[in-house]
């Protein structure tokens, strides 16, 4: 439990001399060392286990995993379960479909959420610390007190039969964080740069584009990857304004899996799920410190 | 100077777009919502009125009760325990591993990026009794125990959901927590150090008053979170057995999906919002209280 204290120990080793030290110092570290690597092992089977274990599964028979042990490698290796998966099981449309709602949710939320940020941040105009509030406030609503009205005008509005409810859903539910984080973004750049732009005779329409926009494409890309993730991974959202089964994303798709194929097939259910989850976490390992400073960012400014 | 950057046309066409959005989507329907807690019907049946007959029946109904006591106490053991298991890893970073930390920071992050629907999916099989036994059941086996039938039950599968949950986050508050404690000055550790704390004495006495402002905001994004659980109840138990896993979000989809009353369901969602604003704005002013105090 105690805290490694280097600062201490190598103190004590220069009074009291190699000699005297050596022996207990290293003894007391020992037992130390090795209550830490227990830890960092059991953390590092309690993270990866359950994803090898998904993957192995994966590449089952169905025969082999009701009647073999869960812990065996599979007899043979099935690697037609994923081709099962994404074809008969749909989830290649699946994927089509999420693609195509949350790219262009994501486009349309960043280039409106920083034109906000801009005008909320860089302008100055009477109101704007309200208007900031009230987008704010946006985070702090559960989705499900907009879901009905919205049910309501997308069926009115004949557009419950394509993927624009949901590019609109994300879009208005990504804007009060992609405000909020592109705001803050903007403080750090100085007024006096537009300023300067606009007497060099730049609109100030101008200076936001040319100049503000290519010094935040640092911040686009963190806040982009945070809001895609929230709205790859959705399902509420998904779940409510897709009632089309050509319409599905992937979270919903996955969650009627079974239901698709009748009785359940394990193989391809778990090969779902593994291109499910490798996909994300792809992305993750390629930009693991944006995603994780995007992530936390958000969350302690939020 | 001012006139270029209060210039009124750029500022509408700058923040007009997203206004609109905003108000369309979120703000409109909010107000909206409110209004249709007042009736009963759906959007293909249409609505009548009902004055406030759906807010006698929210109070009367045992399905809330038993929803809104799921959600509280949901929030409460999963804000405890992702907050203290990140906490702990936080510490195990900073004080530990040291510069080694980023590789393990980066491997117990793993699970906050995958999709819920899929680490639910994974779960349920990771915990099933049949038709196959999953690890955790050949783990009790292996020791001699009997299997578990976790999702049998409400209580065993309300714990299975924490610990999914907890398992899902904890290395999002590890980092979150680590930023907080890598801040803490150098200077202040080692006098302390030097003064003879050291161990836990070091840690209760030093360091977790120093990064209480880093843990309350913890604290607040986890409640905020955890009360609107809903992807990871309908993906590993779908609020079974019965109603026993069953939160005021998912009780409000049935309600209003399933049932198609809109207008019960409406009123169970302002419940919802009420909850969440009340509760967060009692964190929120206990922990100021807290962070000046301290």
């Amino acid at each position: 439990m105690a805290i490694d204290t280097p600062v201490k120990t190598s103190a004590g080793r220069r009074s009291r001399g190699p000699s005297a030290s050596a022996g207990p110092v290293r003894r007391a570290r020992a037992p130390r060392r090795l209550w830490v690597k227990i830890v960092v092992t059991l953390l590092l089977v309690v993270e990866i286990y359950p994803l090898i274990w998904m993957l192995l599964t994966s590449l089952k028979s169905n025969d082999d995993y009701l009647n073999n042990s869960t812990w065996s490698l599979p007899t043979t290796w099935e690697w037609g379960n994923y081709t099962e998966a994404w074809t008969t099981g749909h989830l290649g449309l699946y994927v089509q479909n999420s693609l195509l709602a949350v790219l262009p949710a994501l486009a349309l939320m960043l280039l409106l959420g920083t034109a906000a940020g801009f005008a909320l941040q860089i302008m100055v105009w009477k109101g704007r610390s309200l208007t900031l509030l009230v987008f704010l406030a946006g985070m702090m609503v559960p989705p499900q007190m907009i879901l009905l009205p919205l049910f309501t005008v997308y069926f009115q509005t004949g557009l419950s039969g394509t993927l624009w409810p949901l590019i609109l859903t994300y879009t208005g539910t990504g804007l009060p964080l992609t405000v909020f984080m592109m705001a803050t973004y903007y403080r750090t750049v100085p007024r006096e740069l537009f300023e300067a732009a606009t007497i060099d005779g730049a609109g100030i329409l101008r200076a936001f584009w040319t100049i503000s926009v290519p010094m935040v494409r640092n911040a686009l890309l963190t806040v982009g990857l945070v809001q895609f993730f929230f709205i790859w991974n959705d399902l509420l959202i998904a779940l409510t304004f897709t009632n089309n089964q050509d319409l599905r994303t992937i979270q919903v798709g996955l969650l009627n899996f079974t239901g698709d194929f009748g009785a359940t097939q394990y193989g391809p259910l778990f090969a779902a799920i593994c291109i499910n989850v490798f996909g994300t976490l792809l992305i993750y390992l390629f930009l693991n410190q944006k995603v994780m400073k995007g992530l936390t960012s958000g969350a302690v400014k939020g | 100077m001012h006139r270029v950057l209060g210039d009124r046309r750029a500022i509408a066409i700058l923040l007009g777009p997203a206004l609109l959005v905003y108000s369309l989507i979120m703000l409109v329907p909010i107000v909206w919502s409110l209004g249709y807690s007042f009736t009963q019907g759906n959007t293909i049946e249409g609505f009548t009125g009902n004055g406030g007959a759906n807010f006698s029946r929210l109070f009367e109904d045992p399905a809330v009760r038993d929803a809104l006591w799921f959600t509280l106490t949901y929030a409460a053991l999963v804000t405890v325990g992702q907050v203290v298991a990140g906490y702990l890893l936080a510490l195990l970073y900073v004080f530990f591993l040291k510069r080694s930390s980023a590789l393990i920071r980066t491997l117990a992050f793993f699970p906050v990026v995958l999709p819920t629907v899929a680490v639910g999916l994974l779960f349920q099989k990771f915990f099933q009794v049949a038709p196959q036994t999953g690890p955790v059941n050949s783990l009790l086996n292996a020791v001699g125990l009997d299997s578990i039938d976790f999702f049998g039950s409400a209580g065993s599968a309300f714990w299975v959901l924490i610990l999914m949950d907890i398992w899902r986050s904890m290395g999002f508050y590890a980092v979150l927590l680590f930023a907080g404690l890598v801040d803490i000055p150098d200077e202040v550790l080692e006098s302390a150090r030097l003064d003879g704390a050291s161990g836990l004495r070091l840690i209760r006495h030093i360091v977790l008053p120093l990064s209480l402002p880093v843990l309350m905001s913890s604290l607040i994004f986890s409640i905020n979170g955890t009360l609107k659980v809903f992807d990871s109840v309908v993906a590993l138990t779908n609020g079974g057995p019965g109603n026993g896993t069953t939160p005021l979000t998912l009780y409000m989809f049935q309600t209003s999906f399933t049932y198609s009353d809109y207008g019960y369901g409406s009123t169970i969602a302002l419940l919802l919002t009420v909850v969440c604003l009340l509760v967060s704005l009692a964190v929120y002013r206990v922990s100021r209280r807290d962070i000046t105090e301290g």
